[in-house]
């Protein structure tokens, strides 16, 4: 199987949509003549053309709603975000516009749109480059939010964004574009709100998704190295959320932690410790933990960049302590 | 500011006289079901922010007169007139103003969230100056398919102050979008009158800055608004180019049910004064002028308008509310598009 980027599968995943149905095109800052910000877009508008590639103003608030208003009559957009950071400033379309059009409207107007982009840190972009949104996305009824963390998981999802009748936040990442993976050959696509167990074992669970999925998988090897066999459930939908996945890695562990980029208050983690208390109470042996960004906003210096970011140490010293190891 | 009244010979055709009859049923029809409107809410009938339309009827009956039936019209939450122009249906209004399950939109949206697909209405929308970028959009479709529709989009001149205006208008003129953007300049957002929120006072001018053609109409004359709209119209239709229309005009009611008409941001002497232009006046003592409209017919046409708001009213009354498992419905549509190269691409 060929092994490829997760750019690159994002890449083909654009172009083969892009093939297949007309009315998808793909619209954002610098996603054209300068071939993406990220070099996702790459080739598109030599195959395509400028009008479905199509280079925007910086405007987010402005081509976020072109883009809904387009999906309104009849349009399919992938709507390119430089980062999410950006995406602030459409939120008002995002979540007036698209996630509530089709119910304020009595059915009358879904509205099939994909909002994409990197989302979270990478490396010491500081305070206003570096933010996790999606607890604040994944909150909205509406909308449905997917965070691939590999390029199989980047590619299958993003196919099935762009064929959804519905708004679909994609979730990407600055640091998850040059990682490799296997990509096959062959078309694929993978449901949205379905988990997948990217590794087994049957001491603890790591809830995750995204670009922690790495490094729930690094903290894995390390602990499986002291005989510790963790369970690793990379959530990759977050609206909805696939919730039988979660319950039953809990009945095969009995422990868990949470991994997420964001901050603490009101995140995906609490969703799920939420979860697990109400499905799977029974099973558990210890409290649910969660690694998460402290609670502050990035710093740029690179010492205390690290310290604010989850990674393998912080969850491998959690999962000792779910397990009373520590 | 408002242009010249067109000079109409006194023996133009019987079909002119024909529009203005239906221009003036028009009008007279979103007058009393609007009426009633206040009526319901003060018996508690409609709930919610309700925002009437009174004074203004003489621009949406105008520039959406001029429309054809596959053009797109979007509004704000000030939308009754124009939905009811574009020829909604004054049951599924009244009933969606009720909450019943009979409304246009099975009454999940309410007075601010009025559309129907049939028609192309895209819509009510709550948001000042959120729905602006929605038109550029619809304008970029039609571009896209190679269609030769419109997008008429109408809001509020407090809208104009806005970064999505700008946003959405820069990109129009930019990418030559076939979109009539509407300023309702009715001189007031909410109780902030324009002087004290615009930097400029002749906000036509705003359309200066994307090199757009722009004019201000008198929005009190609906054969004036159709005029400029059908300008407008034609440059869209023919050449992609879009146009900012001013069109003046003048709220007679509150800016919603809750607050006072006159008194705290506006006097009772101004508001007296501009309700003299009474848009369905302004063209009645016209058509009388011309001699084809009497007293008697003025009667007859309040009395079968009056009966379609009735009709509207007892249906709305009648219609059960929703069922209580709407609640969960049409959150999210459960299809996929699998389809063809080339599937829809045709206008
Ligand atoms: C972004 C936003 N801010 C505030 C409001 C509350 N609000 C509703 S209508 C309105 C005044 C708008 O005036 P204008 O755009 O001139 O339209 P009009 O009501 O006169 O039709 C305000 C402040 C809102 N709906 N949206």
């Amino acid at each position: 199987m060929p092994v490829i980027t997760y750019r690159d599968a994002l890449n083909q995943a654009l172009r083969e949509e892009m093939q297949r149905d007309d009315r998808v095109f793909i619209m954002g800052e610098e996603v054209g003549v300068y071939q993406g910000a990220y070099k996702v877009s790459k080739g598109l508008l030599q195959e395509f053309g400028e009008m479905r590639v199509v280079d925007t103003p910086i405007t987010e608030l402005g081509f976020a709603g072109v883009g809904v208003g387009a999906a309104m009559v009849g349009l399919r957009p992938i709507i390119e975000f430089m980062t999410w950071n950006f995406a602030l400033l459409a939120l008002d379309q995002v979540v007036n516009s698209a996630a509530k059009m089709l119910y304020m409207s009595g059915g009358q107007y879904n509205i099939p749109i994909v909002f994409r982009g990197p989302n979270g840190a990478a490396l010491q972009l500081s305070a206003q480059h570096s933010q996790a949104w999606e607890s604040w996305l994944a909150h909205i009824p509406g909308l449905k939010v997917v965070a691939p963390g590999t390029p199989y998981d980047a590619k299958g999802l993003l196919k099935s964004a762009v064929r959804d009748d519905n708004p679909v936040v994609v979730l990407e990442g600055e640091m998850l574009y040059n990682t490799k993976g296997e990509v096959p050959e062959d078309e694929y696509l993978i449901p949205i709100g379905k988990a997948s167990v990217k590794r087994e074992g049957e001491h603890c669970s790591i809830i995750t998704f995204g670009k922690m999925v790495l490094v729930a998988l690094q903290a894995a090897d390390q602990l499986a190295k002291e005989g510790i066999m963790v369970d690793v459930v990379d959530l990759m939908s977050l609206r909805p959320i696939d919730t039988e996945t979660i319950v039953a890695s809990i009945h095969k562990t009995n422990r868990a932690v949470v991994l997420e980029e964001g901050w603490e208050l009101s995140g995906i983690g609490a969703q799920i410790v939420d979860i697990i208390q109400r499905e799977a109470f029974d099973d558990l042996d210890a409290p649910v933990l969660r690694v998460h960004q402290a609670d502050t906003p990035m710093p740029y210096a690179k010492n205390l960049e690290k310290a604010a970011k989850p990674d393998a140490q912080k969850m491998i010293a959690a999962v000792k302590k779910v397990m009373y190891l520590a | 500011m408002a242009k010249k009244k067109p000079d109409l010979a006194p023996s133009s055709s019987s079909n002119d006289a024909q529009l203005r009859r239906d221009l003036l049923r028009q009008m007279l029809l979103i007058r009393r079901f609007e009426e009633r409107c206040a009526e319901a809410y003060a018996l508690g009938k409609i709930g919610g922010f309700c925002h009437l339309y009174i004074g203004q009827e003489a621009v949406g009956v105008g520039a959406i007169s001029v429309l054809r039936p596959d053009d797109y019209v979007i509004g704000s939450y000030r939308e009754h007139g124009q939905a009811l122009a574009r020829g909604m249906s004054p049951r599924a209004v009244m009933a969606e103003l009720f909450g019943r399950a009979d409304g246009c939109s099975k009454g999940k949206g309410g007075s601010m969230h009025l559309f129907d697909r049939n028609l192309n209405f895209l819509g009510g929308h709550g948001i000042v100056g959120g729905h602006i970028p929605l038109a550029t959009g619809v304008g970029f479709a039609i571009k896209y398919r190679g269609g030769d529709q419109v997008c008429l989009c109408f809001f509020g001149e407090a809208a104009v102050n806005g970064g999505a205006f700008h946003e959405a208008l820069n990109m129009a003129a930019l990418w030559k979008l076939p979109v009539v953007y509407l300023i309702e300049n009715n001189r007031y957002g909410m109780g902030t009158a324009l002087e004290r929120a615009s930097a400029i006072n002749d906000i036509a001018e705003r359309a200066c800055s994307y090199d757009m053609p722009n004019e201000v109409v008198d929005g009190q004359d609906v054969i004036a608004v159709r005029e400029a709209m059908q300008r407008a119209v034609q440059r869209a239709r023919s050449e992609h180019i879009p146009t900012l229309l001013e069109v003046r005009t003048y709220r007679f009611m509150g800016h919603s049910m809750s607050d006072a008409v006159s008194g705290t941001y506006r006097t009772k002497e101004e508001l007296e004064e501009y309700m003299k232009r009474d848009p369905i006046t302004v063209l009645r003592t016209d058509m009388t002028k011309r001699g084809e409209w009497t007293d008697d017919d003025m009667t007859a046409l309040d009395e079968e308008v009056k009966a379609v708001v009735e009709d509207a009213w007892n249906f709305a009354d009648a219609s059960p509310e929703p069922a209580l498992e709407s609640l969960y419905e049409d959150v999210y549509v459960d299809t996929t598009s699998d389809a063809p190269v080339g599937a829809e691409i045709a206008s």
